[in-house]
């Protein structure tokens, strides 16, 4: 029968897999906890909401491990042929693409105010904001300060990781270590400012729109900058491990590629929220 | 590549699962094609039951089913959006793009199997949240949202503080997921998949089709995301975004929902113009008229589709000039879908015309879509629009491209693909008796709704002025008409598996050219071992 059928193709047929199935388990059941616990809504009694948030993110994050595991077991079996290492080419230039548009929507709200504080026909905003960007008593951060320093963080983030690919490229192991070394600290280093900032920061999350916007379009690319670190620390790990040669090394260049577009997210926050949206502050 | 170990591995990646594994764990596009039917068909029964509900509402003036009139402002929220994310995008893209864009092609499944069965059961988990959240407080002391699929604030935000809203704007993070998967999924698969020697100007016009809707997916859905997040921390962490004491903006929601929401009613109308093509093609024995425009069209019609979304939004103080173009982009898409309705009656004209139920399925299309188009037309115009806005004619105008278009167009393709995907024959006759039904219930139910519009009835209110109960009472019964049209779907589909009449590989004749034809009935669980050759010229 597998003789008859023996395929004539070098795409991948995947076996079964339980993981589809589980993670969108643990996706509701995360859901649901998630919910409980910003209402606060009781289960027989008890304030459950974390625990089952918690329960339905450790579900997804084993999960995710599983999967990308049996993802890297086909790769070593040499199920990635070369169209298929194609199609994963393809697949995450679009979910880059994807996560763009989700910036947008980012970027979008904090133009619409910060361009328009004070159009007549919004008179509760005028009100709100006194017409100007950043909002009248908003007292914002100096960008050429702390956002400037975890600028050159990244942007030597960027160089760094482009060393390790260089590396890879040449077989030379112990540099591709010390190159994504460096790169997962500097990562580390702009998280521990981001936080150091956002605990300095004299205005709040939920009292205006300033706030809302800072901190949703930083706080998520400081969310995908956690990503993108995490990424790369599993290729650390996957180096130590013997994986990438200099010929296939999907994951590394995924991982890279998810670095630089996190890199070209902050470029524009900085120019467009610390910098041009800086206010007063900027003359010092 | 040669080595044994591979040799083996592949051997046993043709295994061919059963019982439960093939089922939830599956790798296979057209099981998880029959999944996502099953799922839709499901979700299309709960979300017709809602509007059976309304429509017994509104068939008379006064309060008839429902206690409580918030209530049915729940039903209407939930018919939407059901009926939206979990039956039309489910059955089309879903269901028919899983089955037929590898056997179109010539590919021998999706390009990232499992991932197709997580936008699946995704989906299914969006489902879940989205009928429990019918079930949670939403307005204090009432269950569900009742603000509309469009969940504008402030009536999101500070008019429903109950868990309800929460419930469905997870569900819609989920459901976006799944899409955005999805979406990747179809468009590496069309553009790397193909059959040696299938150009993408040789490529069916269903497969051009899902890939236009699938970037319009990936382009579009990501905004969504970003404007319910907003609104699930404007409701729970208080931030400012749509709150005007704060500096934020409602209308900045209503921006970002319509520019994912306009290009959203493309996704669900784009697949319906792929399966009608090539219906028409088949039963006029023609290849389509215009292959390249028609598929150009789609282009345009989903790159005019990101410009234009303000057109839902006339009445909230754009400025003049801003409406003026929102108006001119929004008659520009008229155009391409023009050369859409006219290659499809060039396609038919002098050909040799056979009219089985998928065939009159698919005219019934062109027909009623047409109607829904034209009064697109009319509402484009920002003028014309404050009269109309919020009225029964934006009802009756968005369910003659929906319900009478892509609906029409969906079971146009399951009359035509049933005998290939399940390899039973569905008899002719029921298929026909089925339409016939559909087509004046549908008709009955959604026509009349012009005219209550016209005299001003608004929207997504549960009673109304005596003034408007005529038409209404034939909208109802048109709708009564339109569910036992359903009677009839499930009769012809329970015939076809009792009497198991076995289908021929290609039951349809000559006029149906594409690879799918040329396997066989349902087609082997994987197909295309060795890949067919596509030769020829281009278009």
């Amino acid at each position: 029968m597998a003789e008859a059928h023996a395929k004539q193709h070098d795409y991948h047929l995947v076996d079964p897999s339980p993981w589809p199935l589980i993670g969108s388990i643990s996706a509701v059941v995360m859901a649901i906890g998630l919910i409980m616990t910003m209402k606060g809504l009781p289960i027989a009694g008890l304030k459950a909401g974390p625990y089952i948030l918690g329960a339905g993110l450790i579900g997804i994050l084993y999960v995710m491990a599983a999967w990308w595991t049996d993802v890297v077991k086909e790769a070593n079996q040499g199920d990635h042929t070369r169209v298929v290492q194609l199609h994963h080419r393809y697949g995450m230039i679009m979910f880059i693409a994807s996560e763009v548009m989700f910036f947008v929507a980012w970027f979008w709200a904090y133009f619409d105010v910060s361009l328009y504080p004070g159009d007549a026909i919004n008179f509760a905003r005028q009100q709100a904001t006194g017409g100007v960007w950043p909002p009248k008593g908003v007292e914002t951060f100096d960008p050429w300060h702390l956002p400037l320093l975890n600028t050159l963080i990244l942007l030597t983030s960027g160089t760094t990781v482009t060393w390790a690919h260089h590396a890879i490229l040449h077989d030379d192991r112990e540099g591709v270590k010390q190159a994504l070394w460096l790169t997962v600290g500097l990562g580390v280093l702009f998280t521990i400012c981001q936080v150091y900032e956002y605990t300095h920061a004299q205005f709040g999350f939920s009292e205006n729109i300033y706030g809302a916007t800072f901190f949703m379009a930083t706080g998520f690319h400081g969310f995908h900058v956690v990503i993108g670190t995490i990424f790369l620390a599993v290729c650390l790990y996957r180096v130590y491990l013997g994986h990438f040669t200099p010929k296939q090394h999907l994951g590394f260049e995924f991982a890279a590629w998810y670095w630089h577009f996190v890199d070209v997210v902050w470029l524009f926050l900085f120019a467009a929220i610390y910098v041009w949206g800086a206010g007063p502050v900027a003359a010092h | 590549m040669a080595s044994s170990a591979h040799a083996a591995h592949a051997d046993h990646a043709h295994d061919h699962p059963t019982g439960w594994r093939r089922w939830l764990l599956s790798t296979n596009h057209k099981d998880i094609g029959t999944l996502y039917l099953l799922f839709a068909l499901t979700a299309g029964l709960v979300g017709g039951a809602l509007s059976i509900g309304m429509r017994l509402e509104l068939q008379e003036p006064g309060m008839q089913i429902f206690s409580n009139p918030q209530t049915y402002n729940v039903w209407v929220t939930g018919h939407g959006l059901i009926m939206v994310f979990f039956m039309v995008m489910p059955a089309l893209i879903g269901g028919f793009g899983n089955w037929f864009v590898p056997l179109m092609i010539g590919a021998p499944d999706m390009a990232f199997p499992r991932m197709n069965n997580i936008s699946f059961w995704l989906t299914v988990a969006a489902f879940v949240m989205l009928v429990l959240s019918l079930f949670m407080e939403g307005a204090p002391g009432s269950y569900g949202f009742g603000g509309g699929w469009t969940v504008y604030p402030p009536l999101a935000t500070q008019g429903h503080p109950g868990p309800a809203l929460d419930f469905g704007i997870l569900s819609l993070h989920l459901a976006g997921a799944a899409s955005i998967l999805g979406a990747i999924n179809f468009i590496t698969t069309i553009l790397n998949m193909r059959a040696p020697g299938m150009t993408l100007h040789k490529m069916p016009l269903f497969a051009w089709a899902v890939l236009v809707t699938a970037f319009l997916l990936l382009l579009a859905l990501p905004v969504l995301a970003g404007a319910i997040t907003m609104l699930l921390t404007d409701r729970n962490f208080g931030t400012k975004f749509f709150d005007p004491s704060g500096g934020g903006d409602p209308i900045l929601y209503q921006h970002l929902f319509w520019f994912f929401g306009h290009p959203e009613v493309y996704i669900m109308i784009l697949p319906a113009f792929g399966i009608v093509s090539h219906i028409v093609s088949t039963f006029s024995r023609k290849p389509v008229f215009g292959y390249l425009g028609m598929a150009y069209a789609m282009v345009a019609i989903g790159v005019v589709g990101f410009i234009v979304w303000a057109h839902h939004m006339y009445t909230v103080g754009m400025s003049l000039r801003v409406q003026a173009y929102f108006v001119f982009a929004t008659m520009v898409i008229a155009v391409p879908t023009g050369v859409k309705i006219f290659s499809w009656i060039a396609t038919m004209w002098g050909g040799s015309l056979r009219f089985t139920a998928p065939m009159i399925w698919a005219i019934g299309f062109i027909f009623l879509f047409t109607v829904g188009g034209v009064t697109g037309v009319v509402l484009a115009n920002a003028g014309v629009d404050r009269a109309m806005h919020d009225t029964y004619y934006v009802v009756a105008h968005f369910h003659y491209v929906l319900s009478l278009g892509a609906v029409f167009a969906l079971f146009a393709g399951w009359y035509y693909w049933f005998p290939k995907m399940f390899g039973y024959v569905i008899p002719d006759w029921i298929g026909k008796l089925h339409f016939w039904v559909a087509f004046i219930g549908s008709n009955l139910l959604f026509f009349p709704m012009h005219f209550s519009g016209l005299a001003g009835m608004p929207r997504r209110y549960a009673d109304y002025p005596d003034a408007y109960a005529g038409w209404n009472l034939v909208s109802s019964i048109g709708s009564y008409i339109f569910a036992f049209g359903l009677v009839i779907f499930f009769y012809g589909v329970i015939v076809a598996l009792v009497r198991k009449e076995q289908a021929a590989d290609n039951p349809w004749g000559e006029g149906a050219t594409t690879l799918e034809w040329t396997l066989s009935s349902p087609p082997p669980f994987h197909q295309y071992e060795t890949l067919p050759r596509i030769s020829g010229g281009d278009h």
